[in-house]
């Protein structure tokens, strides 16, 4: 898994507007690692200014899409949920219109940081309309309430859509889809935590997760305090998802397809699954970047619209086999 | 100091009661059976005993303390339950869905070492389910399943085991088979065993002690030749029965007589 994560990364270095050889990539990494590194030509200003900064960020956020529908399955008991499908995504985006419109993109952070509060006013939201505390956390409710919220909010984001201006209106479009172009330092180093908080935590659940799947009931018979370990994921995931959405937008059906097929390759146990998602998330996430850069060269796609054209037939195929 | 200690519990979901001042006790290395119609509250006994509901009135012991003050994974270490139906949705290996009945012995954050894969390997052995430990518990059959439950169970190293009508689905041989090693764990192991069931010969010959449930309330409650009359099958279950001894070792046996 390391390895084809690795030899996506050499690929996608080599491929775009501008194509470079794979022989001087190579020759340029090397360089960087045994320490003679200055940027001696445009090649090497390209690959490491900007395609390697974009391909490492497209990477975190593919593993944390990844692994946060690792978790809201396993929460859930159900295959085809993911964060999206709570209504993290939507209200993440209204967050982060709601930042576009009244200007705190001259703020530094300022519109991430909006749509991750509106990430987590959701989550919020989702239990308050689910019901009480108690019976929130009951499958159906979330589910359920998730849908409805999420609607409300795809409402809230056209009407933004249908007041703001043209320039406005193609930044918006653009991040709603998923971009992952304004990739630097200071996302890599916000996401990257993020993501290795997330991980650290949720594998030290592994247990308790593959606990979880066998049911509420099972898990508490076998001594899990089901309502508090749910919470706790609850939030950590959130976090990990939101800031990640929050960077590089609406990127749907990762955390669908990624643990399902991982699923389906190495089993259901947490302590391999979240790993191997992990990994396949990034490299999932890679690829599709570098198609949606490449295909309309020197042109972009958003690279949400690539995993969507993955996804939703992946996704239809599932609902009919039933076999998940 | 009796393991398990019932007194007055009072029990309802929502606003149908389904428990009233039910006292009972269990000593170590009982074996009781409950019996009841439909809806007499067997299963909910259970839970209360496990701790996965607590009375809303009167107190339940296990182990001298009462089951609200102990943490889920103390009582997971003490109590196992081989529950009525399984479903999984996630493909699942059998050995793995055994291992998990380690989890209450394991520490924060610690995983499964080579001393739980013995105790795994061995409740496996007892259950007569190694031949398919690398087998997907979904694509097994319901016998299957439900001894793959049991061995989970085992594999908790519980004090008291408790069985939700875990028979059922299990083919003669298998049951004879787990119904050995319940008495074997029994004597050997003092393990004190609970179960819940419908078939009242099964209760008779199994169980030194036997709980009668009705409509949420203990009937009667003692050995089986004391619970087991005609009267009382007649009053609980409506049913006319002729009750005599079992040729084999005595205990009460029960006719239905249909007409």
């Amino acid at each position: 898994m390391i390895l084809i994560l690795l030899a996506l990364c050499v690929v996608s270095l080599s491929v775009g507007s501008v194509h470079i050889e794979l022989r001087s990539v190579f020759h340029a990494l090397v360089n960087a690692f045994t320490g003679n590194f200055f940027v001696s030509s445009e090649e090497e200003l390209i690959l490491f200014s900007v395609r390697l900064p974009r391909i490492i960020f497209a990477g975190i956020v593919g593993a944390s899409l990844a692994l946060g529908g690792v978790v809201f399955q396993a929460m859930l008991r159900n295959p085809l949920a993911d964060p999206y499908i709570l209504g993290i995504s939507g209200g993440s985006a209204l967050g982060a219109i709601i930042g576009i419109v009244i200007g705190a993109s001259s703020f530094y952070l300022g519109v991430p940081l909006l749509a991750f509060v509106g990430a987590l006013a959701t989550v919020f939201l989702v239990f308050i309309v689910a019901g009480s505390a108690r019976e929130a956390l009951q499958d159906n409710s979330l589910l359920l309430s998730g849908v409805v919220v999420n609607a409300f909010f795809s409402a809230a984001i056209l009407f933004f859509l249908s007041v703001v201006n043209s320039m406005e209106l193609h930044s918006i479009t653009f991040w709603l889809m998923g971009d992952l172009s304004r990739a630097s330092a200071r996302e890599i180093y916000v996401a990257g935590i993020c993501l290795i908080i997330g991980f650290v935590v949720l594998y030290a659940q592994s247990l308790k997760l593959n606990l979880l799947v066998q049911g509420e009931e099972t898990a508490t018979h076998l001594g899990v305090h089901v309502e508090r370990t749910k919470q706790g994921l609850l939030i950590i995931t959130s976090l990990m998802i939101s800031v990640a959405v929050s960077l590089a937008g609406i990127i749907g059906f990762v955390g669908i397809m990624v643990p399902h097929a991982m699923r389906l390759v190495f089993g259901s146990d947490h302590r391999l699954l979240l790993p191997v998602s992990a990994l396949f998330g990034a490299s999932f996430l890679i690829l599709a970047d570098t198609i949606a850069r490449v295909v309309l060269a020197p042109a972009e796609l958003p690279v949400g619209v690539i995993t969507a054209l993955c996804g939703a037939p992946y996704f239809i195929f599932l609902l009919k086999r039933k076999a998940y | 100091m009796s393991l398990i200690n019932a007194a007055n519990i009072k029990f309802s979901y929502d606003t149908t009661s389904v428990m009233e001042n039910v006292s009972f006790t269990v000593d170590e290395s009982q074996i009781v059976a409950v019996i009841g119609p439909n809806g007499s509250g067997k299963t909910t006994l259970l839970k209360l005993i496990n701790g996965t509901l607590f009375p809303h009135a009167g107190h339940i012991l296990v182990d001298g303390k009462e089951t609200t003050k102990w943490s889920r994974k103390e009582i997971a270490q003490k109590v196992a339950i081989v529950p009525q139906d399984t479903s999984v949705i996630f493909p699942y290996y059998a050995e793995e869905i055994v291992l998990m009945g380690r989890f209450p012995h394991l520490g924060r954050y610690r995983f499964e070492d080579k001393k739980d894969y013995r105790i795994v390997h061995e409740a496996m052995e007892k259950t007569d389910t190694l031949a398919f430990a690398a087998r997907r518990f979904d694509e097994l059959s319901a016998g299957e399943r439900q001894r793959i439950m049991i061995a989970r169970a085992l594999a908790q190293e519980p004090k008291i085991l408790l069985l939700d009508e875990s028979t059922v689905f299990l083919d003669l041989k298998h049951q004879v088979q787990f119904l050995s090693l319940i008495h074997q764990l029994n004597k050997a192991q003092k393990l004190t065993v609970i179960f819940v069931t419908h078939d009242i010969n099964l209760a008779a010959q199994n169980a030194n002690g036997i709980i009668l449930l009705d409509s949420g309330k203990i009937y009667a409650i003692g050995t089986p030749a004391e619970v087991i009359t005609a009267a009382n099958i007649k009053e609980v279950y409506d049913v006319n029965a002729l009750v005599d001894r079992h040729p084999g070792d005595g205990s009460p046996r029960v006719s239905l007589l249909t007409t």
